[in-house]
């Protein structure tokens, strides 16, 4: 690897270096050496004796470093746990610590990249921090046996205290650290049996950030303060691709504290000492914006086409063919059978994380310093060195915790901080410049679930199983723009319907989906494609069960039972015992019952229903959930029901419009969303599992939705085909 | 130009033109940063402090008309306020970034109403979002503080060992 980046390593490189790295990270597969190293150039290394992942104090206090960044899903609390494990630490004492960037150190096993997201925290770091923790354990057995002359097999660890019982002999991690620390570490240290587990899937592992959280100490993008630091805001232009074509900056700078005004390629942008002189400063500007390449879309015009193309019917638009993504015996045979139809309407979503975008950037000459919640480093670091002209290893970043993401801080792009990064780079110096983006910014910027339709239709056997199955979804593609082009269909847009076991039940499948271009950006939101799949997938089987006069909860079982479905079947039954899905439904109440695979998890969803002046009110709802090996109960019923309340926001309320371009919604007052008296009673119940540990954070999110639209099938017998079930 | 703002049961000189938000005096000026940016508007809650014991959103209150009020923010409540620690101990917060706004209600719903019912909650609460959904939880841990039964849903036992 040094040998192709040869002779500069230094972090003064062009922009010229750059392009000849991003060139070599394709070419430098082919030698064996993977992207994260070639991003990772110029990046600081320096880890203790235990290595990246685990830091031993003097006081023998044991803190974990985290590669994944804490925006509330509780992983902090679970990678930790997974390190105190294998190394028998004192799980009241363990404390957890960002990582630094460094791709090819602290990579997501399953990304190759620096990054959190697709609920695989965990799961990608389950097998690499079992072995960092249980060799750092051998390191104090070892130099514990040396020590007393006793055999590596008689030693024990437990909660930070080393063990010799024949000699009675003891010390904590922190009086054998000298010793252990010069111990070689083993290279394939042995892992514990999950049966000796004495952590791991207890209510001990609770989260170690919630005194932080509760006593406003925690620290967020929105938080950093520094010396010197300007804060900056952004005149950004009413509709998607429009840019700057002149604008006055006269009032903005008589606004005392205003510093400076500059043009950058998303607008202007006004800097000044303190927030409230940066808003002042930018509703003072006056900028006329060039909207000819500006898109101009409405939502409900692209809704009626998605349909048309969906029907069959109009001209598709240029280069964008429909892609099969499932497809299985013969579609043009007629199957003889009873027809059932039926189409989905889903709407444009914000993510609407409480913590507006935001960023904290520092550009010298040589140097650049980003300090926020970055989701993919990796990505936030290729993106800046492309700005400032740098080697993407050698921007340093300090990861905070955030206030929600859902997805948002994760774009290839890396929007906001690119747009940070600019105004920092104008500025120079190493002066901070916090980037920050009032709730208007963050909700009309796009990168929204993208607006989907499906279309379906289903041939019935005499039985009223399906014979037939023929699936077309609208959408847009989430990965446009992406360094590594998806290769054939982007699997995000289908997947849910993709390996369905229904569709595995089903002989005869066609499958296809359609993924036009459009100038508004969109991303991956919460569950990704499962936000409409599982909505699909789930609702339409209610409708058949009922079509063909069965409950629906038998009517699944027999389609899972017919898919090898095993998992599905375990955590219906679970959810449908716990739910009393064999006795009535309480007065007042309809049930509907959702099941959904996502992220490797499988959940189960039992919802209690009722109309409320014609609007669903969810009471009770039963969910189960089987995600491998559990390591907090508590954090996985935590994400059960922020999960279900995430998603039954967007189901009751989430709708963003666009009228020829320009996003309608920009505030809480006109994007609803849930509030707690709406917020469901949410009881969990964890299906037993020895497998390795599967994602949270998605899974409990687009199960929701279908559950509420099948107990409202049952009260009025009327299918749901759009979301939200709130119109505005 | 200077005005006073009683903070914390502290007098504080501050600089900020009186039509600034108390939020960004507090947080830019002060350095109180507990207090969240989350709307602008009054919508959310997470700029929530009190005002001589009445919740008040910060974000959409001036300066101009609090001179001789008393202002509590997050930070007076100490870290081990009853609220707090029930908090803590149901392990309410996800992304935390409403939990100051979230906890600066419940203070208020609790000083007025020490044994609040679910409608006196729904009405305290309901203008604070969250979006991590730790709505449950925060009415637990309202009803925990307050001393009252626990809610009726525990979180699961930890499930058998395969």
């Amino acid at each position: 690897m040094n040998k192709i980046l040869s002779p500069r390593e230094t972090l003064g490189a062009t922009r010229r270096d750059l392009v000849v790295g991003a060139t070599l990270v394709g070419g430098a597969l082919l030698v064996g050496c993977g992207p994260a190293d070639l991003l990772s150039v110029g990046a600081k290394e320096n880890f203790g004796a235990f290595g990246p992942f685990i830091k031993i104090g003097a006081d023998g206090a044991v803190t974990v470093i985290s590669k994944h960044i804490e925006f509330g899903q509780g992983n902090h609390a679970g990678l930790a746990a997974i390190v105190a494990e294998e190394l028998d630490a004192d799980w009241t004492k363990v404390k957890v610590e960002q990582a630094p960037a460094i791709a090819k150190v602290y990579a997501n096993t399953g990304m190759g990249v620096q990054g959190t997201g697709g609920s695989s925290a965990i799961s990608n770091s389950w097998t690499q921090l079992r072995q960092a923790g249980a060799g750092a354990k051998a390191m104090f057995v070892e130099a514990a046996a040396n020590k007393w002359n006793a055999p590596v097999g008689e030693i024990t660890v437990k909660d930070s205290v080393v063990s010799h019982a024949k000699s009675g002999k003891s010390a904590t991690f922190a009086q054998l650290l000298p010793e252990a620390g010069k111990v070689t570490p083993p290279k394939t240290p042995t892992l514990k049996d999950p049966k000796t587990f004495t952590l791991i899937g207890t209510d001990r592992v609770r989260r170690k950030d919630s005194q932080a959280k509760s006593d406003g100490t925690a620290r967020f993008t929105q938080d950093v303060q520094m010396p010197d630091m300007l804060t900056a805001m952004v005149a950004h232009p009413p509709r998607f691709g429009a840019k700057v074509a002149s604008f006055d900056a006269a009032e903005a700078r008589k606004v005392p504290g205003v510093v400076e005004v500059y043009q950058i390629p998303t607008g202007v942008a006004v800097v000044a000492e303190n927030t409230w002189a940066a808003r002042k400063g930018r509703e003072a500007l006056k900028v006329t914006w060039d909207e000819s390449g500006a898109e101009k879309v409405s939502s409900d015009k692209l809704a009626a086409n998605y349909r048309q193309w969906a029907a069959g019917k109009g001209t598709l638009p240029e280069k964008t063919p429909w892609q099969p993504f499932e497809t299985k015996g013969d579609a043009a045979k007629k199957v003889e059978g009873t027809i059932f139809e039926t189409s989905y309407d889903f709407p444009f979503l914000a993510h609407a994380a409480m913590e507006p975008m935001n960023c904290v950037a520092q550009v010298g000459v040589g140097k650049a310093k980003l300090t926020f919640g970055s989701q993919i480093p990796t990505v936030d670091q290729l993106n800046t060195a492309k700005i400032v002209g740098m080697l993407p290893g050698a921007v340093e970043i300090e990861t905070l915790f955030a206030g929600g993401s859902f997805g948002r801080r994760a774009n290839f792009q890396s929007d906001y901080v690119a747009e940070c990064v600019e105004i920092a780079k104008k500025v120079g110096k190493m002066r901070p410049v916090k980037l920050v983006w009032t709730r208007e910014d963050d909700m009309t910027a796009g990168y929204f679930r993208p607006l989907t339709h499906h279309a379906l239709k289903i041939t019935l056997d005499k039985e009223g199983y399906p014979l037939a199955w023929r699936h077309r979804i609208v959408t847009q593609t989430l990965m446009k723009g992406s360094p590594i082009p998806a290769k054939g269909l982007d699997e995000t847009t289908v997947e849910g319907a993709k390996g369905s076991p229904y569709l595995k039940a089903t002989p005869v499948v066609d499958a296809q989906a359609l993924l036009p271009d459009l100038g508004v950006p969109v991303l991956w939101w919460r569950s990704v494609g499962a936000t409409h799949t599982a909505f699909v997938m789930e609702h339409t089987i209610d409708q058949l069960a009922r079509k063909a006069g069965k409950d629906p909860v038998a009517y699944r079982r027999a389609l899972y039972e017919k898919a090898g479905a095993t998992r599905h079947l375990a955590v219906l039954n679970l959810a449908a015992e716990k739910a009393g899905w064999d006795q009535p439904a309480p007065a007042g109440w309809s049930r509907g019952v959702a099941v959904h695979e996502s992220f490797g998890t499988l959940v189960a969803q039992v919802a209690e229903v009722q109309l409320v002046d014609g609007q669903p009110k969810v009471g009770r709802v039963v969910t189960a959930v089987e995600c491998g090996t559990p390591i907090s109960p508590d954090q996985i019923a935590a994400q059960m029901e922020g999960g279900i309340c995430y998603g039954l926001s967007a189901a009751l309320f989430g709708q963003v419009t666009l009228k020829d371009g320009v996003v309608e919604q920009t505030n809480f007052d006109t994007y609803r969303v849930l509030r707690n008296s709406e917020a469901p009673t949410v009881e969990t119940y964890i299906v037993p599992s020895g497998n390795a540990p599967s994602g949270i954070g998605e899974p409990g999110t687009p199960v929701i939705a279908p559950a509420v639209a099948n107990a409202l099938l049952a009260l009025n017998g009327q299918a749901t085909t759009s979301l939200p079930f709130v119109k505005a | 130009m200077a005005m006073t703002l009683d903070v914390n049961g502290k007098p504080l000189a501050v600089k900020a033109a009186p039509d600034t938000p108390l939020l960004w005096v507090l947080r830019d000026e002060l350095r109180l940063t507990g207090t969240k940016y989350g709307c602008g508007i009054a919508q959310c809650g997470a700029c929530t402090v009190l005002v001589d014991g009445q919740p008040v959103r910060s974000c959409a209150t001036p300066i101009e008309g609090l001179a001789g009020l008393k202002i509590t923010t997050i930070e007076s409540l100490g870290g081990a306020h009853p609220l707090q620690q029930a908090w803590v101990k149901n392990d309410v917060p996800q992304c935390g970034y409403c939990q100051s706004g979230q906890i600066m209600s419940a203070a208020a719903l609790l000083a007025a109403k020490p044994h609040p019912t679910d409608a006196d909650i729904d009405a305290a609460m309901d203008g604070n979002i969250c979006r991590c959904g730790a709505y449950q939880r925060i009415r637990a841990a309202i009803k925990e503080a307050a001393g009252m039964a626990p809610a009726t849903v525990a979180t699961p036992a930890a499930p058998a060992k395969v």
